[in-house]
């Protein structure tokens, strides 16, 4: 090759380069959509707004949109990624520091595309990878029920990312390798109810984002839908056919917990879970029953073995061996069968079985541990969390309370409760290296959110945070 | 037969190991601080402190105790010579029935002694499991910041403002 022929095939590489950079710039170019005035309230119709409600309800905006200690949809909680820390922003009306000037125009092309009004691209920390499924007649009601609320001048603190992250043109070649944009579209083949369910839990609900596992750029990964994930410190098991389940959920059970935020045979909604479920109490039942019809075509009829055991396990969890006495205050004296002499046995039977084997009802009364998807499931961070900071009260309402056990139960006694109630109470092989991640656990090193739970009543508008341990 | 070291001193115990603290305190070392109240956790007024750490006497077995420090209301100080937790509690008059009180100043006592200058929110959230239903809250959380405040000054640590409050 001729130094000119190299020259030409050098200069015709730059500009193809030129030309790909050009292409993606343009691609990923978002005009402004000018700032409005903010709609008059008195113009917006309030059924319109009661509908919004509801449907803000499923998406779970209050979660995210609102800090500890702060206003409703002002903004400002911190979602720490793998890859750097996001600050939800302000959604109030708030002309300087909300969404006040953003037509709806704006705030439609920011849940279909995850572009804000002035053109930028918007981290995916924003789930509108799922939001791009809401019909325009939905975004309309959220958009009426967010310029109702009241406004809140609160900046939006500025998000920590390292470089190039901290670019937003980036999020433009996430989406471009990630990111389908698009209105949910029905399966024909399939019932109204289903494809309310999967509309709901696919789109608003973005129960995808916790519960379908990421890749390393944390995109869900799309062939393996609700194959369990993780979210803040918890374990979000399996929802498809490897749920580990023991009792394996139907829709009514699936109703009653979405619905409730706990089910007689399968315990409680807890940690980042919590909230999901408490703001599904102000939502119409038809909508829990029609994402519990999705849910569970997703997990798929159990096998017939696996029926079986269920049927086994819930049929000896009811019952009430006679075995030892346990003492507990309040002479909720109740039989127990420990008969191993190993520790774990005994701390289980001291510590926990006065109230997990009491046959009280749940929520109040504890779960008999048998049933419960904690011991069955992949790792024990969900039941490490529970058994070191419990189930804290929640505010203002009735509700399940378990005392946590961290001030006295050091890690080694921690790890042999845990391996005796695997052992124990399920048919799964021992957790690995239970002792070390109780230590990180405690030392914060796995950020544990304590979430209140509900059992009835109201949904709060903002479920608290507590970061006290019970 | 479990041995426990409680308020310093230490006691070989005969209830069987799975027995809750709270009865062995009040039946077996007669140490009467620590309340029954609803055996579940629930409520606080069986609070004592084990290594520094406020926990619940009526759903702690004693089997997880040993060689761990146990401190109760009575650890606090005596009659004649209260320390800086109770002293502030009289001077405040900080009670009504006075049933929950030794369990709420033994969850407190665990939050001064990592950090006397706790804020008003850090003790407010910390006291949080801790009920009292003679609504004498106000009172109580007015007796904390005077404890923090004698518990700096006792320290010898320059006079703050929770000093200033307090003293
Ligand atoms: C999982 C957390 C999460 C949930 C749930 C969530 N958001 Fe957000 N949202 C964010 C984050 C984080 C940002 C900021 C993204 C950024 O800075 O790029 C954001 C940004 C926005 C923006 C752009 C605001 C601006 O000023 O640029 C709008 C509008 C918005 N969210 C509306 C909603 C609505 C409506 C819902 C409920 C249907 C909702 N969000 C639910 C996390 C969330
Ligand atoms: C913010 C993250 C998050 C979102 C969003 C979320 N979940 Fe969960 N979910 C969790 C976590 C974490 C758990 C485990 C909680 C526990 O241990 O109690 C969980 C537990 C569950 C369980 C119980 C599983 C079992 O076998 O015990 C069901 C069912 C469930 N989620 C369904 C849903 C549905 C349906 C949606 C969407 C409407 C959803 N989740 C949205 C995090 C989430
Ligand atoms: C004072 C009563 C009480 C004691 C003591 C107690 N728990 Fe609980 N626990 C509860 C209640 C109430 C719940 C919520 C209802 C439910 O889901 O089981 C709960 C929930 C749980 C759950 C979640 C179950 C599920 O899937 O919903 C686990 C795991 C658990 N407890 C483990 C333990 C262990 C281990 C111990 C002993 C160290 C213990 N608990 C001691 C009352 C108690």
């Amino acid at each position: 090759m001729n130094g000119s022929k190299l020259l030409r095939v050098l200069g015709a590489l730059v500009v193809l380069v030129l030309l790909g950079i050009g292409g993606f710039i343009a691609y990923a170019w978002e005009r402004e959509i000018p700032a409005a005035e903010p709609p008059a309230v008195s113009s917006i119709d309030p059924e319109l707004v009661q509908r919004g409600a509801t449907l803000a309800a499923v998406g779970n905006c209050n979660v995210c949109h609102t800090k500890e200690g702060g206003e409703v949809f002002a903004g400002g909680l911190a979602l720490p990624t793998p890859f750097g820390t996001i600050y939800s922003t302000n959604i109030t009306p708030d002309p300087e520091t909300g969404i006040g000037r953003w037509s709806e125009e704006a705030f439609q092309r920011s849940m279909r595309s995850g572009v804000d009004r002035e053109g930028r691209h918007l981290y995916p920390a924003f789930p509108f990878d799922h939001f791009t499924k809401v019909t325009d007649e939905d975004n309309r009601a959220l958009y009426a029920y967010l310029m109702t609320r009241k406004p809140v001048k609160a900046e939006a603190q500025a998000n920590d990312l390292p470089f190039p992250l901290n670019i937003r043109l980036a999020v433009a070649g996430w989406k471009l390798l990630f990111f389908r944009e698009g209105v949910y579209q029905p399966d024909t083949a399939q019932s109204d109810e289903w494809n309310r369910g999967h509309y709901l839990a696919d789109g608003l609900g973005h129960c995808g984002a916790c519960h379908t596992p990421r890749n390393s750029l944390g995109a869900e990964k799309k062939d393996q839908l609700f194959a369990g994930g993780e979210a803040e410190g918890w374990t979000a098991y399996a929802l498809n056919q490897n749920s580990p389940a023991p009792l394996p959920w139907d829709v009514d059970a699936l109703t009653h917990y979405l619905a409730n935020g706990w089910e007689e045979h399968h315990g409680v909604a807890r940690g980042p879970m919590a909230p999901v479920t408490a703001n599904m109490m102000s939502v119409p039942e038809s909508d829990a029953r029609a994402i519990a019809t999705y849910v569970t075509s997703v997990m798929g009829e159990p096998t017939p073995e696996r029926q079986a055991r269920a049927d086994k396990v819930r049929d000896q969890a009811t019952r009430h061996p006679p075995g030892i006495q346990v003492q507990a205050a309040g002479g909720q004296t109740v039989p127990v069968a420990a008969t191993s002499q190993d520790r774990g046995a005994l701390i289980y039977a001291a510590a926990c079985s006065s109230c997990h084997d009491a046959g009280r009802p749940v929520p109040y009364g504890g779960l008999p541990l048998a049933l419960s998807t904690a011991t069955y499931g992949p790792t024990p961070l969900n039941p490490i969390n529970v058994i070191l900071y419990g189930l804290p009260a929640p505010e203002g309402e009735r509700g399940p309370i378990m005392p946590g056990f961290a001030g006295v139960l050091d890690d080694a006694q921690t790890a042999d409760l845990l391996a005796y109630i695997r052992a124990t109470f399920s048919d799964k092989p021992a957790w690995d290296d239970v002792q070390d991640l109780v230590r990180q656990v405690r030392s914060g090193k796995e950020h544990t959110d304590l979430q209140s739970l509900s059992s009835g009543g109201s949904a709060p508008a903002n479920p608290t945070r507590r970061e006290t341990s019970w | 037969m479990v041995a426990l070291t409680v308020n310093g001193q230490s006691h070989q115990i005969e209830a069987d190991p799975d027995t809750p603290l709270l009865y062995v305190l009040r039946d077996e070392l007669h140490l009467h601080g620590a309340k029954y109240g609803c055996g579940l956790g629930q409520c606080g007024s069986c609070t004592v402190m084990v290594d520094g750490q406020a926990v619940f006497s009526c759903v702690t077995p004693v089997l997880l105790l040993e060689g761990r420090e146990i401190t109760t209301v009575e650890g606090l100080g005596t009659i004649e010579s209260p320390g800086p937790m109770q002293q502030a509690f009289i001077e405040e008059q900080a009670a009504q029935c006075g049933y929950c009180i030794p369990g709420m100043m033994m969850r407190a006592q665990a939050l001064l002694q990592r950090n006397p200058g706790a804020s008003d929110e850090e003790i407010v959230a910390h006291m949080e499991p801790n009920l009292c239903r003679c609504g004498t809250h106000m009172r109580i959380l007015a007796a904390i910041k005077r404890a923090g405040g004698l518990m700096q000054m006792a320290a010898g640590g320059s006079t703050t403002d929770t000093a200033k409050r307090a003293g």
